[in-house]
């Protein structure tokens, strides 16, 4: 069965690009298909143990496999995939209906649920590899699904080699950890660390290992200093973003991570690695929110808001709690993509319009996206009885354990913090793009989408209110203990207080306002940061760099040295230059020379 | 049988001279070869296949061509792919054809007999017959600045021939044999001297180096391929450069073991010369072919990298490394089958668009989407991407390059190399995706608004070696497999 679940979304892809790319419909049908077969499989499997596999690369006594791991974690996982795969795909049904290159569009959706599926069963270092560089190239396809647009080509490629720098650690971790461990499976790792291997390593090698293994998670999940290529990645069709860049696949490093954590222990974190990775998922949540307050493109909100929650994610599997880092990615899943789908119903309805100010007052026009929308928020702003509300608390708790024990609060603070944040910036993209009144023609003539587009939506609604109850809860790959439940304490007055904090203000700053009161260039400018990176790293650094090793290379070594031996071979005899038609006799009178060397080094 | 294999392009090659009509028969020796090449290689049995003709008493000379492992068994299958890859997707310029289609089949013949040689002579001998054809194609119907790069490419590899003669001569004077398994289990009972083996090591490493395209002596390789035919390029660099490795792995390592230890770090340095040096280099070329040039020589880089872990663990015992050599050899196979296809599509695009500068292009996909297909996915292949052979091929270099890798003593020069050669994989993907940004993606230009798509005669080379790719990339036991039969 898993294996159907692996290899079905590749046959749909290959059935695609083989023979269905002259009708579209069929191809987009295929897609349905597999999918809605694979969220079936993903249903019946869910909660069942087991692994299998088969040899990919022999030598001797080595072998790499590619095999599946089946447990709550990776089922779980299976059906998130599957179960927001399903709702995208069909949500694409409509928005890429007019699409010229609809049949690729779906041959790329399916070769991504193909290798997303693999990394999620993946029962080896090697295979979570293999499928973790496939995942990039469905990623890259997708995201220049409109090559044609210099800006799409460019993001996608953006994307691809920012994600090959987060690679190049991501080997290096996997190569440390096979020297370390022996093993390249997840259960050898597990066996290594039951059988006390952990006491024979020292702290240095595997924090530096584990850091090395964290640097893919960096590329692939978005965190500083690689998040550069995830807001540009929305240049993808919508339904790209809700599945790959929000809801999936940027999951993936936080996944990864926590399959480290939980085969090899938390106690392997217990060191500067678990520290470091924390850092660098509370400064991302932090800076992603900041950037995010001052974003007008609809999309690009929702973006910068995908890669703060990330950090939240990364930070709870550094402070050894990734349950509650699994847990949030779990509930985010489903109110992400449903934020994304329904930015996705409202670009749709305004004629491709992105921009927040030329929305408005698309709550009357558009119902059902509008209060779908609104369920979003509430779960994303972490309401109390939302999804959201539940696996946010698990991580302030986790940041507040940390901090009793460590004494150290600065997490906990800047979880709030982001608390605030999130609250502040999407209580002003709801304001300004859904109440008031119209600020364009094209919003003035948005209508409701058809059923394609809003049964999606109002399953994903369901799901992002539901998705943190208890009853949930068999769905989650990772639960932590304690979720789901209403219990009044300080972190429920923190978390309330934060969402108060944020939502008033940003109600009444950005109410009835017909552009941004608020200029905070810099956050608008994303820090800086993408202009630091294309204009000193890119330009100077690594172009630059590059034309000097050029330059070196064409005359030092070409010049000078090679230039100089040819004419000392040439001066030595004139040979070549006399033989008039050159390199034929010339040669063959040096190899002539060489095989009388021959016979007379033997045969004397 | 395998002399057959040599034969069969050589008979052709004759009969073209004779006047048959060149392409025809060209292309029907290709697909002989492959079927008869694909059949030995996986019902490869020395027995059946092997030959040994006596040429000459004193010295003993044999023509023996025998499959001894399944290294030879992969190096055939990789040139009788690409011949036939070759043959069909060049187009001879008018009244060229017999010189055109005679080379590519004798510079085939050549590399077949060097990879299937048993005798030490022939080894060099054939290899040498492969060089003049190329030599003559690039002085005689290249492009661009062919005298220039003609000239250089005669000097490099005939002083490289000659290093490498030297080693391989005093090599025979010491085993007193040319046979090269006898050769092997001489050493065996009699290791040669340290002092020797670093000697000869370092000639071989020079020579063969020079004929690999190993840092520095690496510049003569893109400006060939650039100006070159493009079933040169396709041949020369897909096939005949890996007879430098082959030739390390064949000869060097298993004769002179302890030199090449000896010379382990400057070897790393070099490689990653080869790596990261030349890898920048890449990133700075403006035309696509001498993109492509410049980038099979850095994935050289990777090769030499499985060799040199091989070499780091050799021990009294023998190498207690088991994944350097089949890493290497798979990664050979895969880069041969990728730059001969990225040669031949590089040549329909300028056919297709009039140029090769990747400023000039931009949104061919548009007009030929077959072409940016096949382009993409084989230069997705040549940056490593997983399910095709590439692939397999780096990541068990890097394997190779940990196993004997040992915590509670630290990284070790090997695992030092291998973590920078990573840096690679970054660089690669920068150069092959702005290529592909470029060339393919983006509005349409002048250049590519009428554009033509690969017609299906182009297609059929084209998918001969994306087969090879995706069969070996989402297989690869259906080589090892044959590297693991003795």
């Amino acid at each position: 069965m898993a294996w159907v679940l692996l290899f079905l979304p590749l046959i749909a892809a290959a059935a695609n690009q083989l023979y269905l790319k002259r009708n579209a419909y069929i191809a987009s049908l295929v897609s349905v298909a597999s999918v809605a077969v694979t969220l079936v499989i993903a249903l019946m499997l869910l909660g069942k143990e087991a692994t299998d596999s088969v040899d990919w690369a022999t030598i001797g006594e080595f072998k790499l496999q590619i095999g599946y791991k089946l447990d709550q974690l990776s089922t779980g996982m299976m059906v998130v995939v599957t179960g927001v795969g399903l709702l995208v795909h069909v949500f694409s049904l409509a928005y890429m209906k007019d699409d010229a290159a609809k049949a690729r569009f779906f041959t790329g959706l399916s070769l991504f649920m193909f290798s997303m599926t693999g990394i999620v069963l993946a029962s080896n270092f090697i295979m979570t590899f293999i499928f973790w560089e496939l995942v990039g190239l469905s990623s890259y396809l997708l995201i220049g699904h409109w090559y044609q647009k210099d800006s799409a080509a460019d993001a996608a490629k953006k994307a691809f080699i920012t994600n090959r720098i987060g690679d190049f650690g991501f080997m290096i971790g996997i190569l440390m950890l096979w020297g370390i461990t022996g093993s390249l499976s997840f259960d050898g790792m597990k066996s290594w660390s039951a059988g006390g291997g952990l006491e024979h390593v020292s702290t240095g090698v595997l924090g530096a290992c584990l850091l090395c293994v964290f640097c893919g998670a960096v590329g692939k999940s978005a965190q500083m200093p690689l998040h550069v290529w995830l807001p540009d990645a929305m240049e993808g069709p919508t339904p790209v973003s809700a599945l790959i860049h929000a809801a999936t696949m940027v999951a993936a490093g936080v996944y990864m991570l926590f399959r480290v954590q939980s085969s090899i222990g938390a106690e392997a974190f217990d060191n500067f690695a678990g520290d470091t990775i924390a850092w660098i998922g509370a400064i991302t949540s932090l800076c992603a929110a900041l950037m995010a307050t001052q974003q007008d493109d609809i999309k690009r909100i929702l973006a910068y808001s995908t890669l703060s929650q990330l950090g939240y994610m990364v930070m709870a599997v550094g402070l050894r709690h990734g349950d509650a880092g699994m847990f949030h990615l779990f509930t985010h899943a489903w109110f992400k993509a449903l934020l994304f789908l329904g930015s996705g119903a409202v670009i749709y309805a305004c004629h491709h319009e992105q921009d927040i100010w030329k929305m408005g007052g698309l709550l009357k026009k558009m119902p059902i996206t509008g209060f779908t929308f609104l369920v979003g928020f509430l779960a994303l702003i972490a309401v109390p009885g939302t999804a959201g509300f539940f696996s946010k608390e698990m991580i302030l708790h986790a940041a507040h354990e940390y901090g009793d024990e460590h004494h150290n609060m600065a997490f906990f603070w800047i979880a709030a913090g982001v608390a605030v944040l999130t609250s502040f910036y999407m209580t002003r993209l709801f304001v300004v793009a859904f109440l008031g009144k119209h600020r364009s023609d094209d919003a003035s003539h948005a209508h409701e989408v058809g059923p394609l587009m809003f049964v999606p939506l109002v399953v994903l609604a369901v799901l992002a209110v539901v998705g943190g109850f208890k009853l949930a809860h068999g769905l989650a790959p990772a639960t932590p203990h304690g979720a789901g439940e209403f219990e009044v304490n300080p972190i429920f007055w923190v978390s309330v207080g934060a969402l108060a904090l944020g939502a008033i203000p940003g109600f009444l700053l950005y109410n009835g306002k017909e552009k941004d009161p608020v200029s905070i260039p810099f956050f608008r400018d994303r820090f800086k940061i993408d202009d630091l990176y294309d204009n000193v790293i890119v330009r100077y650094f690594q172009n630059g760099f590059a034309a000097i090793v050029h330059f070196f290379d064409e005359f030092l070594i070409n010049g000078l040295i090679v230039g100089g031996a040819s004419r000392l071979a040439e001066g030595c005899g004139g040979l070549f230059r006399r033989v008039q038609s050159g390199n034929l006799q010339g040669y063959a009178f040096v190899f002539g020379l060489g095989v009388i060397l021959v016979i007379y080094f033997t045969a004397f | 049988m395998l002399l057959l294999l040599v034969l069969i392009p050589l008979a052709a090659f004759l009969a073209i001279l004779c006047g048959a009509p060149a392409r025809k028969t060209a292309v029907a020796a290709g697909w002989a070869n492959l079927a008869l090449g694909v059949w030995a290689a996986f019902s490869f049995n020395a027995k059946i296949w092997g030959i040994s003709l006596p040429v000459l008493a004193k010295p003993a000379l044999h023509l023996s061509l025998a499959m001894t492992d399944g290294m030879s068994a992969i190096m055939v299958l990789l040139s009788v792919i690409v011949t036939l890859a070759a043959l069909l997707s060049g187009k001879a310029p008018e009244g060229k054809e017999t010189l055109y289609y005679g080379s590519s089949l004798l510079i085939s013949a050549g590399a077949i007999g060097a990879f299937a040689a048993t005798d030490l002579f022939f080894f060099y001998a054939f290899h040498e017959l492969a060089l003049i054809p190329t030599f003559l194609m690039i002085g005689i119907l290249g492009r661009g600045d062919r005298k220039e790069a003609a000239w250089k490419i005669t000097i490099y590899l005939g002083l490289g021939s000659i290093i490498l003669l030297a080693g391989l001569v005093w090599l025979a004077s010491i085993t007193g044999t040319f046979d090269i398994p006898k050769m092997v289990d001489f050493v065996k009972d009699h290791p040669i001297d340290a002092a020797s083996q670093k000697g000869i090591a370092a000639l071989l490493l020079v020579g063969f180096g020079v004929l690999v395209s190993l840092f520095p002596f690496h510049s003569w390789a893109a400006p060939a391929y650039a100006s070159a035919p493009a079933p040169t390029s396709m041949l020369h660099a897909g096939v005949l450069k890996k007879f430098g490795l082959y030739g390390l792995l064949r000869i060097a390592i298993p004769l002179v073991p302890e030199g090449m230890q000896a010379w382990l770090t400057p070897l790393l340095v070099l490689l990653l010369g080869n790596i990261l040096w030349v890898g920048l280099v890449t990133i700075n070329q403006k035309r696509l072919d001498l993109m492509l040039g410049n980038s099979s020589v850095m994935h050289m880089g990777y090769i030499f990298l499985a060799i040199a872990a091989l070499a780091a663990s050799h021990t009294a015992t023998g190498f207690t490394n088991t994944l350097g050599q089949p890493a290497a050899v798979l990664l050979m196979f895969g880069h041969g089958i990728s730059i001969a296809m990225l040669f031949g599509l590089a040549d329909k695009i300028e056919r297709s668009t009039g140029t090769l500068e990747l400023t000039d292009l931009g949104g061919l996909a548009k007009s030929a989407p077959g072409l940016a297909f096949m382009f993409g996915m084989v230069g997705m292949a040549s940056i490593g991407l997983p399910g095709l052979a590439n692939f397999a091929g780096e990541v068990l270099v890097f394997l190779s390059s940990f196993q004997n890798y040992d915590p509670s003593k630290g990284l070790g020069p090997v695992q030092i190399a291998c973590i920078l050669a990573i840096w690679g994989v970054v660089i690669s993907a920068i150069y092959m995706l702005r290529a592909y940004r470029n060339i393919f993606q983006g509005p349409q230009v002048k250049a590519t608004t009428d554009s033509a798509d690969l017609t299906l005669a182009d297609r059929i080379p084209a998918l001969i070696l994306a087969i090879a790719l995706l069969a070996v990339g989402l297989y690869p036991n259906l080589l090892l497999n044959l590297l693991s039969l003795k």
